[in-house]
């Protein structure tokens, strides 16, 4: 900037006008070099195709969430004794109805004198459950050694027996059966998916062809053709005259069934293993079990972890299935309480409550594993 | 071999293992009756809020647990849909079944099934709502139709639409709630089932006289209680505490006056063989002789379970029709005990 | 010291012993064979014992183990049946129809959710943080819900939401859509029509021909002609001209509403619509996350790379990223196919008829073959899942990079 052009601009404009030096006042930044606006700019409104999308997806927005946020939250009924009365009252949802049926979600028909059993054996698995994901958590060792038994502990604290008194296991149902069908197909799918895995890329023909013919018929099939077989098929193939408990058999079919797509990502997991890591091991002179405990499923489990929590969300979202073959998960609850005629038609607000539901815990789940993902990248990336 | 046998037993543990010998034996040993019933059909059988069964089906299983256990409540009942309820009880997970299942010949015969006395006398009718004006089956012509899938009234509708030579689009459905639900939202135009069956689930709807039942009746379903073949002792039982209940009403046998009526042998030789003060009959179905003042205890005679559940006072408001006694011209006829 | 001496003696026969069974033990091939034979062992043992008890708990109710069933007539009606059916035909017919609309459901949810899916890949990829945001958003939420809830909202929303047939959205009078479906008019070719499917075909024909020439003048030359615009112009533009220049040989059936329902026409029913949109919207939240995960695999020096060489954006995205990408997402994507097909057996939660609801449910039910039945549907999927990933495979081998 020339002193004969300020001077030549003389005027108004204080850009161009001629400041002794240490007087010139303070100017507005440039336009939208910085700050929210160019965080908008940058991100938004870039090029024309982006403007496009901008608007679009603002345009999706507005016809999606004012309706929503009203039905469900401003215009909603949060208190009544029936549907008629949350009609009176707002023209949305009704999560009176909800809030009724809340415990029946929870602990499905299990008995109100034993529910304490129920919240006993819950805050144990958070117990188990943080000392698992928590390095840092204190007593962790004990807690994980407590970890091994607790499926037991919860069984006998569900189930009772030894002291308590027995609960039949048709009166599981709600938040609480999907729990039970969930941890324990977490808990016993991982090792039997282990050994499938390890089946599947043994040297001996017959364990390998075995272990490939029983995961591929699993994961060929759906999962209700199994659990409709479990359900009401099996006693054909048990000796006359005897049956065992149906959660049992449910619980069986669907640790098996998360067992075969596990032990397909095990396999991943070992086949990134480069060979001369068995090599090196059998170099060292370790038979066929300690190498593999010591040498391969260390690194190949850590590979695979991404795939085992997407399998272990899987198995979770999979339990709902179980409302086919009559057990009452929460969606099942759900269904069998609109057939209340209190609550008539209130099917919008079950499905959305069920959703959310799996929503939390699966999200959760997902975050978990990203984290650890990223935690355990010790330095093979970039 | 002996190895798997070993594992197997090793899960048996888990199990209630009993003898193949006979289902009585069995239910004894369990100390419970595993009765298969409908996932929900009020007035027939359905769970209240707390999961207590309630319902005219519901009170047969009481009835048969009163008998041969003693005890009414030592029911657990197997919820079961249209399709699911033959396997149940074939593959034995139900030991029997009450959910109004028509009897058959095919279903007596090739699905080895072996019936127990009628218990209601029904027929599958339509329901509509009345603001379609339709008066006949007949002007059905194009209409969408709810059924639930695995029934008679499925067969019997692709039969009469046949027949008739009319058109129409089956929407096929599990559960009779899954039923109303479409049905109130007009995904179809009218609901088949039992007729008995509409009546229920209209006396459910909110404005139940918007909906009215086609006059036409197009099958004869007689529904009953079913056991499996292949063990006559069991479909004994079942078919003599079904026709006690009925006998019971005959013979003027109440929940009320059972107790007095069984306590000494009286005037009347029929009561007497019934509730065990005449004859040894008990013995003869491998029972005690109280079996059937047990089961008259808990659950009434077969009138008082009709007027608790579906009768006129009830919200389902069935009349007695067919099912009245045969000498109040119904054709409820029941072999005697004798 | 003689009982020493024995002591001792003892205690060689013994060590030898050990030593033999050890031998044996340790000896690679004999183990092998040992654990070979018992596994065996065990599981014939196994299938034995729980055939022999299939067999003896049918005889006990006097059930025997047959096929012949299939040939009876089913009795029941099924809404949605492609090739003729009526309640006269057979059990054999009804799992065909069954069959059918599986597939019919199955490869409709597989094209949707592919386009979907790399739709949503793109968009998380996207520059526009809105978008990026949504796109996340609607993932997070359809993979972390369960597909069965998905279904049954979908079709509740289809069922309740939508108008009834007396009042349904009209499509310029000949397309409708109504809580019983969406009506649309059914065409019946005129014998001038077929000049025009030749045309098509011909079309087709020369597109390939025509992509195979200009790729080998691209090798020999360098020259670049406008494959797709010419590949348009033959296959798409051509046809349709010559249809309205034929004036239009098609005679259109149009529904209208007559009674309860539509009468004419196609009718894609709520059930089917359900299946399908639930199926595509669920899996391509997963596709949308494997297309992302294949197209960030690429190295951002590949893109400069090309752009170096002065290949425009579309060519850099066509012959550079994505075939790279595709390896990355391919095999991913064929378990995901595997699981629509598997997915669409939870039709019965609606009641679409496929292949589960039909054999496996209607007639199973009606004929009490359960033990005939589940072995007839467990076997129909697997062999669909044979089938699609033997293609896969197929298609996988033909991507791959091929090392020289």
């Amino acid at each position: 900037m020339t002193t004969e052009s300020t001077q030549a601009g003389a005027g108004a404009d204080p850009y161009k006008q001629h400041y002794e030096p240490g007087t010139h006042p303070d100017l507005p930044p440039p336009f939208a070099t910085s700050g929210p606006l160019l965080w908008l700019r940058e991100n938004l409104f870039s090029s024309p195709a982006n403007i496009v999308m901008s608007l679009v997806s603002l345009f999706l927005l507005y016809k999606i969430l004012p309706g929503v946020i009203d039905w469900a939250v401003l215009d909603a009924a949060f208190t009544g004794a029936d549907r008629n009365e949350c009609r009176a009252k707002a023209s949305g949802a009704c999560w009176a109805f909800i809030s009724e049926r809340l415990r029946l979600f929870t602990f499905g028909f299990y008995p109100v004198e034993e529910r304490w059993r129920v919240w006993l054996a819950f805050v144990l698995l958070v117990v188990v459950v943080v000392a698992v994901l928590w390095e840092k958590c204190p007593f962790r060792k004990p807690l994980l050694w407590f970890g091994i038994v607790y499926p037991l502990v919860a069984g006998w604290l569900l189930v009772g027996g030894m002291g308590l008194t027995p609960v039949s296991t048709d009166k599981f149902g709600g938040i609480m059966l999907t729990l039970v069908i969930g941890v324990t197909g977490i808990a016993f799918s991982l090792p039997i998916g282990i050994v499938l895995a390890l089946g599947r890329q043994s040297n001996l023909p017959i364990i390998k062809y075995s272990c490939v013919g029983f995961i591929e018929f699993i994961r060929g099939v759906p999962l209700i053709t199994l659990l409709f077989v479990a359900s009401t098929m099996l006693s054909y193939f048990l000796p006359p005259g005897t049956s065992f408990d149906l959660l049992l058999r449910v619980l069986i079919m669907v640790t098996l069934f998360s067992a075969a797509y596990m032990a397909e990502v095990i396999r991943g997991g070992l086949q990134a293993i480069p060979k001369g890591q068995i090599e090196a091991a059998d170099a060292m002179g370790l038979k066929y079990w300690p190498s593999m405990r010591l040498i391969v499923l260390p690194q190949a489990l850590k590979i695979s972890i991404p795939g085992i929590v997407n399998t272990f969300i899987g198995l979770f979202k999979d339990t709902t299935l179980v409302i086919i073959i009559g057990l009452l998960d929460p969606l099942g609850i759900g269904r069998a309480s609109l057939a209340d005629t209190k609550w008539n038609g209130l099917t919008y607000e079950v499905y959305l409550f069920v959703a959310l539901f799996f929503f939390v815990a699966c999200f959760a789940m997902a975050r978990y594993s990203l984290y650890l993902e990223n935690k355990l990248h010790t330095g093979h990336k970039r | 071999m002996k190895a798997i046998k070993f594992a197997a037993a090793a899960v048996m543990s888990f199990a209630a293992v009993s003898a193949q010998a006979g289902t009585l034996d069995d239910v004894k040993a369990r100390g419970e009756l595993n009765c298969v019933v409908s996932t929900g059909l009020v007035g027939f059988a359905a769970p209240d809020a707390d999961g207590k069964w309630a319902g005219f089906d519901v009170d047969f299983c009481r009835a048969v647990a009163a008998a041969v256990l003693g005890d009414a409540d030592k029911v657990k009942f197997v919820p079961s849909t249209g399709k699911t309820r033959f396997t149940l009880l074939n593959s034995g997970e139900g030991d029997i079944l009450f959910r109004n299942t028509t009897e058959t010949m095919s279903r007596d015969a090739d699905l080895k099934l072996s019936f127990l006395p009628v218990n209601y006398y029904d027929g599958q009718g339509f329901m509509v709502p009345k603001a379609l004006g339709v008066a006949s089956a007949k002007d059905l012509d194009g209409a969408s139709i709810c059924i639930q899938t695995g029934t008679t009234t499925e067969l019997n509708l692709a039969d009469f639409f046949r027949i008739n030579n009319i058109s129409y689009e089956p929407v096929p459905i599990e559960t009779n709630e899954e039923a109303k639900t479409n049905y109130l939202a007009e995904r179809c135009d009218v609901y088949t089932t039992d007729a008995s069956g509409l009546a229920a689930t209209r006396a459910a709807f909110e404005a139940p006289d918007d909906h009215v039942l086609l006059p036409e009746i197009i099958s004869k379903e007689p529904l009953g209680g079913a056991v499996r073949h292949g063990d006559d002792q069991w479909a004994d039982i079942g078919k003599w505490v079904v026709n006690a209940l009925i006998s019971a009403e005959e013979a003027g046998i109440t929940m009320d006056n059972v107790a007095e009526l069984g306590k000494a042998a009286g005037d009347n030789p029929t009561v007497n063989r019934m509730l065990g003060t005449e004859g040894d009959f008990g013995s003869m179905i491998g029972l005690d002789a109280q079996w059937a003042m047990r089961a008259i205890m808990a659950v009434g005679n077969y009138g008082e379970i009709f007027d608790r559940h579906i009768g006129p006072d009830t919200a389902i408001a069935l009349q007695r029709g067919l099912n009245a006694q045969w000498k109040d011209g119904g054709i409820l006829y029941s072999a005697p005990i004798r | 010291m003689s009982s020493q001496v024995s002591g001792h003696a003892e205690n060689v026969v013994t060590t030898d012993r050990r030593g033999l069974l050890s031998r044996i033990w340790n000896d690679k091939e004999t183990r092998s064979v040992i654990i070979q034979v018992l596994a065996l062992a065990l599981i014939c043992a196994f299938f034995a014992y729980i055939i022999r008890n299939a067999v003896v708990n049918l005889e006990a109710i006097g059930k025997g183990f047959s096929f012949d069933f299939l040939w009876q007539p089913a009795s029941y009606d099924i809404n949605q049946h492609l090739i003729e059916y009526t309640s006269r035909s057979s059990h054999f017919r009804a799992m065909i129809v069954g069959l059918i609309n599986t597939v019919l459901v199955a490869i409709a949810g597989i094209v949707l959710a592919t386009v979907l899916g790399f739709a949503l890949g793109v968009l998380r990829l996207s520059k526009n943080w809105l978008t990026n945001k949504l796109a996340h958003v609607y993932i997070e939420y359809m993979r972390n819900v369960p597909i069965l809830l998905h279904i049954l909202l979908v079709h509740g929303i289809i069922v309740h939401t939508l108008p009834r047939p007396k009042s349904a959205m009209n499509f310029g009078d000949t397309v409708f859509l109504s809580n019983r479906g969406l009506v649309s008019p059914t065409p019946h070719p005129e014998p001038l029509f077929w000049i025009v499917a030749a045309m098509f075909v011909a079309g087709v024909i020369f597109a390939i021909l025509f992509r195979r020439w200009a790729r080998r003048v691209q090798d020999q030359t360098g020259k670049i002609y406008p494959v797709f615009w010419i590949s348009l112009l033959a296959v798409i533009v051509v046809p349709v001209a010559l249809y309205f220049l034929l004036g239009s040989p098609i005679q259109w059936e149009v529904p209208a509403l007559k009674g309860f329902n539509f009468k004419g026409g196609w009718n894609i029913r709520p059930e089917f619509i359900a299946l399908w949109l639930a199926l595509s919207l669920y899996t391509a939240a997963f596709i949308g996350e494997i297309v992302r995960a294949g197209i960030t695999a690429v190295n951002y020096g590949q893109t400069e790379a090309s752009a170096a060489l002065g290949l425009s954006r579309g060519r850099t995205l066509n012959l550079v990223v994505i075939p790279q990408a595709l390896r990355v997402i391919v095999p991913p994507l064929s378990s995901q196919y595997l699981n629509i097909t598997k997915n669409s057996s939870l039709a019965i939660a609606i009641g679409y008829m496929d292949v589960t609801a039909t054999i496996g449910g209607i007639s199973l039910n009606q004929t009490g073959r359960e033990m005939e039945c589940m072995m007839i549907v467990m076997l129909i999927y697997l062999i669909l899942s044979l089938l699609i990933s033997t293609f896969m495979n197929w298609y996988n081998n033909r991507i791959k990079l091929v090392e020289r």
